[in-house]
């Protein structure tokens, strides 16, 4: 194995692409700032396209495989929102044209706030954010800066579980908050007299992901952001876990005051094997002022004869721009598609069969692997990756072992409060015959766990590679190809 | 829809769980709230969302139809075919971050060929796997610097010219923080060049940030900010059109601390504003400091090379709220597709580019400033964009231009009140010399009416 590296399969003189020759008179070139080189590879197509089918050949992806990462949401992406986002009409726009040449693009996204509005309960949406990280630092300086217009600065305390996603406090930090981790009870839920202890005069909010981590909602939701509220405090939601409650309930209902939302999770748009994302945030009535700029609006009425026009306004008290332009617009569109053909019912039928999904395969596993908060779960749960009688092995060493089986692994080692977490989350799309192989194979790895605990310790064998050293690579620190490589002719 | 079960599959499936329907899944969710009723439209099949879309994507005009001098940041710039194929394939398309390095060679061979290749024309010794654009890549620029003195120095100056909407950006994300931003006041001489930003250089200085070529389109050299800046102790950071490095000199070269751009030129379609891609580049000796992912190369334990995400205890899910930034997912798949387009490109290709966008510019700069009333505003050198002091206001001239199926430039006066009556005019590769012509003979009658 090994494919080479770009640098080495280039060629001095190839090029994959030409361009047409100058039609206008050659200008003279600055010569001062010209650069005497170039050290980019040089390839024909057919070299770039083998390079990078082979690379591709060597991912997993949902195209190939289960994939039930935890938290992650990956689900089926149809082809068809790949069509879409790609029409020329939204491709091909330019994000400063007159507001009159892209009507199309602002009806969409003023129909996308809108629906969002509706599944989450929120009175305003922006579609800015680029994704659910940048979601959270959205929604964070929107408290701040609600309680700030309120002249209530004392407020620098933001509350987060233990269970939460590393993002939130990472987020909290960069937006000036002091963070105060809370702990969760024995049913995994808020442990409501830490809460209580935290309730005064110098809370900003509370991030809460729910259902959480655990994949477990919480059971006290509403005296959680009573208690919040009681204090003056805000909620915001992380809708990383959106996809169990769509047509179930809505965040805004629950009390919720601002949340984003993930549409390359819920919405099914790919994850591209990092990105990009998109992630909207919802607010409560009170916050809409506070919206990062722009916002899209109707700007005037339309009739029976004349479409509305739909423009660009700036919410009075608005936190500023979050990047530019308007948002990750061709995720809009892949959402957009998705959403037209679930429906109402469709996206009811969504959350109601994840959570059907993740029930049936925590069924089948939990004699066998130890589930730390033995309920019902939402879309995703979390079990124990070690057993008494086999100390040796690890949570890792289930991860690796899973990809013999042509399995993904789940998210391993999160959430940090479970003990050697497996957290797996199959999604709706996942029928029940892979459920069932799934669960075989965990079962068939707990077993060689006891009687041949070698095979999983020197897991993966079937991959294209195996396990790495991850200290050499921190230590010799190897971020880009030699490009004395190039020099070759 | 999307949904595989069948009535027997939901059946056994409850039976085994060990309840009798699908709604008691949810007994925790306080029943006054429990499903409501959603007042969406009714799904659609396929072929009618198809049908949809395709109607509200032709009520837009795109620069299919237009032809198109609006740059400001993004632009027009031709996309291989093979681009698109690549970054189609559902191997890349529909994979997660690389985190399980056994089963994600692939994409992390990919970012390290990314990283490679942007480290290579920022002339840059590290880079990472991106950010979301190439405003929030400046915003982490301030980020870092901030944490690189320990929050001791609070002073950002940011060049006039660097883009709006990216000053606007890190001032939102500093929001929270001590950090005072000048250099960028209305007070500010537009016409000046870097060196303005000089005597604003003091110890309390973390980092200075200009753009090559600037938001108004021209290059300057930035060598005497950098020493000016370190000899204060304090940083630079550069944004870039990556597009213009195919030709000039690259900040790395000028001693820049911080190189930052938008990658969307690098084979990314306008696609109204995202998703597109922050570039960020730096000196091996910052590497620890700079956000986002990297990709290492490494060995397997069957000794073979391979890749695998690395320091990745300076990220959110190990630090936690001691990260050096929130960010988490990026923008891999573009990151892939400027991979893609420099590699069909190649030294050779990339230059290609840049002079048709060089040339082209100057051909429709030299014309439009022949005319009455139009005169060149700057006589800095520019790359691919310049600014025309018009003779009425442009959202007048652009109104016009529009009636002929042209999309004309930028109206400055938006961000730059003392601008009024300036356009700020791109030209890349795929303006032929005849769309040139036509914006001419345009902008003539323009002035003559």
């Amino acid at each position: 194995m090994g494919e080479p590296q770009l640098c080495d399969i280039s060629v001095s003189g190839r090029q994959g692409i030409s361009f047409p020759q100058p039609d206008v008179p050659l200008a003279d070139l600055p010569e001062s700032f010209l650069r005497d080189d170039l050290p980019l590879p040089e390839l024909t197509e057919l070299d770039v396209i083998r390079h990078y089918t082979r690379l591709s050949q060597l991912n997993y992806s949902i195209d190939t495989g289960f994939y039930p990462l935890g938290s992650c949401t990956m689900k089926y992406n149809p082809k068809i929102n790949e069509e879409t986002a790609r029409y020329p009409g939204f491709a091909f726009t330019h994000p400063l044209q007159p507001i009159e040449t892209v009507q199309g693009n602002l009806a969409l996204m003023y129909s996308l706030q809108e629906w969002l509005k509706e599944i989450g309960g929120f009175a305003g949406i922006t579609l800015q954010p680029a994704a659910g990280a940048q979601g959270e630092l959205t929604g964070v300086l929107i408290i701040r800066a609600y309680h700030r217009a309120r002249n209530d600065t004392r407020r620098i305390k933001i509350l987060i579980p233990d269970s939460a996603h590393g993002t939130n406090p990472a987020t909290s930090a960069m937006s000036g908050l002091n963070v105060v981790e809370l702990k969760s009870d024995p049913r995994g839920n808020v442990d409501l007299d830490a809460l209580k202890q935290e309730c005064d005069d110098t809370l900003a909010g509370l991030m809460l992901t729910n259902p959480n981590t655990l994949g477990l909602f919480d059971e006290h939701v509403e005296q959680v952001i009573d208690l919040v509220h009681g204090a003056g405090g805000l909620v915001y939601g992380d809708g990383a876990n959106l996809n169990a409650l769509l047509g179930v309930v809505r965040p805004g209902d629950l009390g919720f005051d601002v949340m984003h939302f993930n549409l390359h999770k819920t919405f099914s748009t790919p994850h591209g094997g990092g990105g990009p994302g998109s992630g909207p945030v919802g607010v409560a009535a009170h916050l809409v002022d506070f919206l990062p700029s722009p916002v899209v609006t109707i700007i005037e009425e339309g009739d029976e004869d004349m479409p509305p026009l739909y423009g660009f306004i700036d919410p009075p008290k608005s936190i500023g721009r979050m990047k530019s332009f308007y948002g990750h617009f061709g995720m809009f569109v892949r959402t957009y598609t998705y959403i037209s053909m679930l429906g109402p019912e469709g996206l009811r039928k969504i959350a109601e069969h994840s959570v059907l999904n993740a029930n049936y395969l925590l069924a089948l596993i939990k004699g066998t692997y130890h589930l730390p908060y033995d309920r019902l779960c939402m879309h995703e749960f979390v079990v124990e990756g070690q057993w008494a009688d086999a100390p040796d092995i690890h949570a890792l060493d289930i991860a690796k072992r899973l990809m013999d089986y042509k399995f993904h692994p789940p998210t391993n080692y999160f959430p940090l409060i479970v003990h050697e977490a497996l957290m797996i989350e199959p999604t709706e799309t996942e029928s029940k015959e892979t459920l069932d192989t799934f669960a075989e194979a965990l079962i068939k790895i707990a077993d060689e766990a006891r009687h041949n605990p070698g095979l999983l310790k020197e897991a993966p064998h079937s991959t294209p590679v195996g396990r790495l050293d991850e200290v050499r690579a921190a230590k010799q620190l190897v971020l880009c190809c030699d490009v004395g490589a190039l020099d070759k002719d | 829809m999307f949904i595989p079960h069948t009535d027997a599959d939901r059946t056994a499936m409850l039976k085994t769980i060990g309840i009798d329907k699908l709604e008691n899944l949810f007994i925790d969710v306080p029943a006054r709230y429990r499903f409501p009723a959603l007042n969406l439209p009714p799904a659609l099949t396929e072929m009618e969302a198809s049908a949809e879309l395709q109607t509200i994507a032709q009520v837009n005009e795109s620069v299919h139809e237009l032809a198109c001098f609006l740059g400001a940041g993004v632009y027009n710039h031709y996309v291989p075919a093979a681009v698109d194929a690549m970054i189609r394939r559902g191997e890349f398309l529909t994979a997660y971050t690389p985190y399980q390095p056994e089963l994600s060679q692939g994409t992390l061979q990919a970012i390290f060929e990314y990283q490679s290749n942007i480290a290579a024309l920022t002339g840059m010794e590290v880079c990472n796997a991106s950010h979301y654009d190439g405003a929030t890549a400046v915003a982490e620029a301030v980020n870092m610097a901030h944490a690189n003195f320990r929050g001791k120095r609070l002073k950002i100056i940011l060049s006039p010219g660097l883009h709006p909407q990216y000053r606007q950006t890190a001032r939102t994300y500093a929001e929270g923080s001590e950090i005072v931003f000048l250099g960028d006041d209305l007070r500010a001489d537009l016409q000046a060049g870097p060196e303005q930003l000089i005597p604003l250089i003091d110890q309390d200085t973390a980092l200075v940030i200009v753009q090559y070529p600037d938001f108004f389109g021209r290059v300057y050299d930035y060598t005497k900010v950098a020493e000016a800046a370190h000899a204060m102790g304090a940083l630079l950071a550069v944004s870039v059109n990556p597009i213009a490095l195919g030709l000039l000199k690259p900040p790395g070269f000028m001693d820049a601390d911080i190189v930052t751009g938008e990658g969307q030129p690098l084979g990314i379609p306008l696609s109204f504003g995202g998703p597109y891609l922050g570039l960020f580049a730096t000196k091996k000796e910052y590497v620890r400091k700079m956000a986002g992912r990297l990709a290492g190369e490494t060995v397997d334990n069957r000794g073979q090379r391979a890749y695998v995400l690395t320091l990745t205890a300076r990220e959110q899910h190990i630090r936690r709220e001691k990260a050096t930034s929130n960010i988490c997912t990026n923008q891999g798949l573009m990151a892939l597709a400027s991979t893609v387009y420099l590699s069909l490109l190649g030294k050779n290709g990339l230059r290609q580019v840049a002079e048709l966008c060089f040339h082209k510019a100057h051909y429709a700069a030299q014309a439009i400033s022949a005319l009455h009333g139009y005169f060149l505003w700057s006589a800095t050198p520019f790359f691919d964009e310049f600014v025309i002091q018009t003779p009425k206001p442009v959202s007048e001239i652009n109104d016009v231009l529009l009636d002929h199926d042209i999309l004309g430039g930028y109206d400055l006066s938006h961000d730059y009140p003392s601008l009024d009556r300036h356009m700020l005019i791109a030209v890349t590769e795929m303006n032929t010399r005849e769309d040139i012509d036509q914006l001419v003979e345009v902008l003539t009658e323009v002035s003559d009416g």
